[in-house]
């Protein structure tokens, strides 16, 4: 089984990317940089990546986070996060990322956050 | 035969020693994962502990070992009543923990890296790094029990 499961859906003109298993150095992070490449390239530049069911994120995953918000903004995209854990929650608080990122809890809560 | 009695809690270690692949990472960490374990540490302490853990076994295998599968990584792990100390040795050339920016300032919060010793240092109550005369650095974190 992968490291990171990646499954696209679409709500309205936004992508949603559900994901389940761990975002971390390598594989896992890997997969992301990989599905967010692909978007890009597709010219879906709104996305929405569920986070519910990744369990598990090291600095190499967080990295990728950041990676993936600074290329879809710089493709003129948004990017936003659905349904951290806690434990992602708390690491993103210690980082100060959660002054960078656009977080929900509430899917049509957040598909209403895109311009 | 006299009264029966318990000792009391002395120290435990684990040292492993491992190849400097990605997939090591797991494996290394799930074994001091299960000490930790055993040591009643709490589910919070322990999470954040796997964690740097994590972050220094990929610094030594990435960063100091340079994915050489050549070179090992070494951990000690030693549980005692006091603390719980983890030490992660490898074969490289060393850093200054110094020169590694503040991923935390704002001029840096959208760096992709720069984030795993950050996370050593907030998890561990100590964290030093040593250079051994014999060649290769090793990073020592200290997580002190509370009281």
């Amino acid at each position: 089984m992968a490291e990171l499961n990646i499954e696209e859906r679409q709500a309205g003109d936004v992508t949603v990317l559900d994901m389940k298993g761990k975002i971390t150095i390598g594989e896992g992070s890997v997969a992301l940089r990989t599905a967010v490449r692909r978007m890009l390239e597709e010219g879906k530049k709104k996305i929405l990546l569920n986070l519910a069911g990744v369990g598990y994120i090291d600095s190499s995953g967080i990295g990728e986070l950041v990676s993936s918000y600074t290329a879809i903004e710089k493709d003129g995209g948004q990017l936003k996060l659905l349904n951290l854990t806690q434990k992602l929650q708390d690491l993103l608080t210690i980082t100060k990322l959660l002054t960078v990122f656009d977080v929900y809890e509430s899917e049509s809560e957040a598909l209403n956050g895109f311009k | 035969m006299g009264r029966p009695c318990f000792l009391p809690v002395t120290s435990e270690t684990t040292e492993l020693s491992l190849p400097s692949r990605v997939e090591a990472i797991d494996k290394a960490a799930t074994a001091v994962a299960e000490l930790v374990t055993r040591s009643g540490i709490g589910e919070d302490a322990a999470f954040g502990i796997d964690m740097a853990v994590r972050e220094a076994l990929a610094n030594a295998i990435i960063h100091g070992n340079k994915l050489d599968e050549t070179k090992l990584v070494e951990v000690n792990v030693t549980n005692s009543p006091d603390s719980l100390e983890v030490s992660v040795h490898d074969q490289g050339q060393g850093f200054d923990p110094e020169t590694i920016l503040d991923p935390t300032k704002e001029e840096n919060l959208l760096k992709s890296s720069g984030r795993g010793i950050f996370f050593m240092r907030n998890f561990f109550d100590e964290v030093n790094w040593s250079i051994s005369p014999t060649g290769g650095t090793t990073v020592h974190m200290i997580k002190r029990r509370a009281n």
